[in-house]
């Protein structure tokens, strides 16, 4: 092959450009917050609306303890990143089956509460705009956890199997802030859904 | 110039099965590949799209036609427009991104290569599920084929009691399909433009193509998802039974309307914002000038998105807002005026004293810049709230956001198909034809919507199959159909032209319009891997750099 001819030479030049996955992912949060945000308002604007019973305040109860569970789980995803980066992979497993295990726990009081108010109190997604807009915003953020709690599992098998070390590191970081992301939304969902619709 | 394709072994030039060829543009994730379906796809659409509008066209020629029934003609407008915004409009634009941005951003490929082609094919399922309505619409109630309910399915029109059947969940269905295809393409292109350019291509020496690519992307984030919610919302209304627009149980049309023009009326902006970038790219080159205020473009641009995104409600004036809604809403409107007066400006600057060659492209370019104009003056009239009282559903709105519609978005776009033609096949459309294309587009284009803001200003409401013979409108009606046909003619030829140059056009060679962006430095068609050798720029214009080297840029940047 003869010398290759372009007309632009290669030239060595500081040249430092940010990390794709991370840029990417934060438009996938932003576009995210935008669909929330529409559900949030739904929400918010059907406060008080329905025209029959049962209304927040006679059903719902604050599932405290779920949410610590779910907020605590960002702090032991942020320390996995940092054992990972440190290239400490048993650290880094453990950690991250505890965010699963927390994770897995939020989802767990979501269902034992849809429960409740299904075949207790007669709640379902038809019955008023409450049921509708709650099942709705609450089901979305459920969506949310079980499609990262899916990521962090097939993390956590590719761990398991001994393949994730200090080069994915970067990639590991991309994923966790998803899920510092649905944490987020949810510190959102419960204050609208818990403390100001009730 | 130098050729800088490498010879590749294995590149043979014998006739392959064509089963061969077939998968391999299936599976492919070559960004140009990717561009090339998704401009191909939306001109498919775009014949599509044309067929329905014409129907209309027929159906109105006269009054007490009968050309289809009431039925039938309310699926062609609701099929029309769904088709045009979503399926024409937006796959060619993302299509030239697509193609275009990393080439001229000095990059191999898109940052993420396979969401790029999820998100192609699930715009093309997208598409494809909307027209399977016509066959699977009617479901088990025999409730007629394809969607009815107009493009944007205000409620409770589309709630499950007024629109039995399936046809109203292909259409909720293929827009969400196609809005999660949108937002993985802006996500990809947002990533590509921050983290993919070639050395030395700081943000303030991008091609403006890609700046304004990189905040319609960025709109897209945040505009096509409040549809995306709003579909969720429609499809837990009928199929869950659930009361978000159902009025009988406390739920509020109007929220429905709010969720939708949320979306809708930035999407013009989404869909304006690359053909401004298009203008961008091909004035400058035709007026052999640099643009004229660069910066003062960008920052334009950044202004419109900003604020495009609190004009939603001038499509609901007549709703019955409170006054206070009613001036915030029409002096925002009126302020999207600003910084796209400036961006007119700014081309006209560019072109003044220029030597500007008038091939194709800038002919194109000039009737943009013009109509664009005409269009937005009619927008400021319908933001006056009061005005819009009185307008608000009639002919006159239909003509103005055509004007925006063809007159600006279409016409910017054949000046980018006569543009990047030779870039992208390596062959010149031919110019004759071309512009016999641009002078009876022109023409049919005038015919129909110049005079389509007359029965508007009549009184004759949008979306009536028929009308009674009333003084006026039949003639001015048959001579809106009569410019129809004229577009179609040119469409016609439009489509010969794309088809025979493929096959006869003179070739183009790398540089055919002696351009100044990174596109044109490679060969025509570009090779897979773009560039041999990453480039290194130093100004806006490396390749006046390249052919210039006695007098750069990059001296005076």
């Amino acid at each position: 092959m003869s010398a290759v001819t372009t007309p632009f030479p290669e030239r060595s030049l500081e040249w430092n450009l940010p990390y794709r996955g991370k840029v990417g992912m934060v438009g996938l949060i932003v576009a995210e917050s935008a669909i929330f945000t529409i559900f949030v308002v739904a929400y918010l604007f059907y406060l008080g609306k329905s025209l029959s019973g049962p209304t927040p305040r006679e059903v719902l109860e604050t599932p405290i303890f779920f949410t610590v569970c779910l907020l605590s789980s960002s702090l032991t995803i942020h320390l996995a990143c940092k054992e990972l980066q440190r290239g400490h992979r048993i650290s880094f497993r453990i950690l991250w089956s505890i965010t699963i295990v927390l994770g897995a726990l939020f989802l767990f009081g979501t269902a034992r509460e849809w429960h409740r108010l299904i075949y207790e109190r007669g709640l379902t997604i038809s019955t008023n705009l409450f049921g509708t807009t709650y099942y709705s915003l609450v089901g979305l953020h459920a969506t949310h956890v079980t499609a990262g709690l899916i990521m962090l599992g097939i993390v956590l098998l590719f761990s398991l199997a001994d393949r994730v070390g200090m080069e994915q590191s970067a990639r590991i970081e991309t994923l966790s802030m998803y899920w510092h992301f649905v944490d987020a939304v949810w510190v959102v969902v419960f204050t609208v859904v818990y403390l100001i619709g009730r | 110039m130098s050729s800088d394709a490498m010879a590749i072994p294995s590149a043979g030039t014998a006739a392959r099965p064509w089963v061969e060829v077939v998968h391999e543009w299936v599976t492919t994730v070559d960004h140009k590949r990717l561009g090339i379906l998704y401009i191909v796809y939306a001109l498919a659409f775009l014949v599509v799209g044309g067929i329905e509008a014409t129907i209309i066209r027929i159906q109105l020629i006269r009054p007490h036609n009968d050309f289809v029934s009431p039925q039938v003609f309310n699926r062609m407008f609701t099929m029309h427009g769904t088709t045009m915004i979503f399926f024409v409009a937006m796959p060619v634009l993302f299509g030239f991104a697509n193609y275009l941005v990393p080439l001229m951003i000095g990059a191999r490929d898109m940052a993420f290569p396979r969401l790029n082609a999820f998100s192609f094919w699930l715009t093309a399922f997208g598409g494809i599920l909307l027209y399977f309505s016509f066959l699977g619409g009617s479901g088990l109630y025999g409730a007629g084929n394809a969607p009815d309910v107009g493009w944007w399915a205000y409620a409770p029109l589309a709630a499950k009691a007024f629109s039995p059947g399936h046809s109203s969940d292909y259409w909720t269905i293929a827009l969400l399909v196609s809005g999660f295809g949108s937002v993985g393409t802006a996500i990809n292109l947002i990533a590509t433009i921050l983290c993919m350019r070639c050395p030395g291509m700081t943000l303030n020496r991008m091609p403006l193509l890609a700046w304004l690519n990189l905040v319609m992307s960025g709109m897209v984030l945040i505009v096509i998802t409040p549809l995306t919610a709003a579909q969720i919302m429609l499809l837990v209304d009928r199929y869950l039974g659930g009361h978000f627009f159902d009025t009988q149980a406390g739920g509020s049309a109007t929220i429905w309307m709010h969720f939708f023009w949320i979306f809708g009326h930035p999407e013009v902006y989404v869909l304006i914002i690359p053909c401004f970038a298009f203008m961008s790219e091909i004035i400058p080159v035709f007026s052999r000038k640099p643009i004229f205020g660069y910066p003062v473009m960008v920052g334009a641009t950044v202004c419109i998105a900003f604020v495009s995104l609190s004009v939603w409600a001038h499509h609901m004036f007549t709703i019955g807002m409170n006054s206070y809604a009613n001036s915030f809403f029409t002096i925002t409107t009126m302020v999207v005026g600003v910084p796209t007066g400036i961006k007119i400006f700014n081309w006209l600057g560019t072109m003044w004293g220029g030597r500007i060659q008038f091939k194709t492209p800038m002919l194109f370019s000039i009737g943009f810049l013009f109509q664009f104009l005409i269009a937005g003056l009619t927008g400021i009239m319908l933001a006056s709230a009061p005005f819009d009282w009185q307008l608000s559903l009639s002919y006159f709105v239909v003509a103005h956001f055509h004007y925006v519609i063809v007159g600006g978005i279409l016409f910017a776009l054949f000046a980018a198909f006569y543009y990047w033609y030779p870039k992208i096949t390596g062959r010149m459309l031919s110019e004759t034809l071309g512009k016999f294309h641009f002078w009876l587009f022109l023409i049919g284009f005038h015919v129909t919507f110049d005079v389509m803001h007359i029965p508007g200003l009549l009184g004759m409401p949008r979306r009536i199959y028929t009308y009674e013979p009333r003084p006026g409108w039949e003639t001015l009606n048959l001579i809106v159909t009569i410019g129809a046909f004229i577009q179609g003619i040119a469409i016609l030829i439009f489509v010969t032209n794309l088809v025979l140059s493929y096959f006869k056009g003179a070739k183009a060679g790398n540089d055919p319009w002696d351009a100044w962006t990174l596109e044109w430095s490679v060969s025509s068609p570009p090779p897979p891997y773009n560039f041999a050798s990453i480039p290194v720029v130093a100004s806006r214009r490396p390749l006046w750099d390249l052919k210039h080297p006695e007098d750069p840029d990059s001296r005076y940047e």
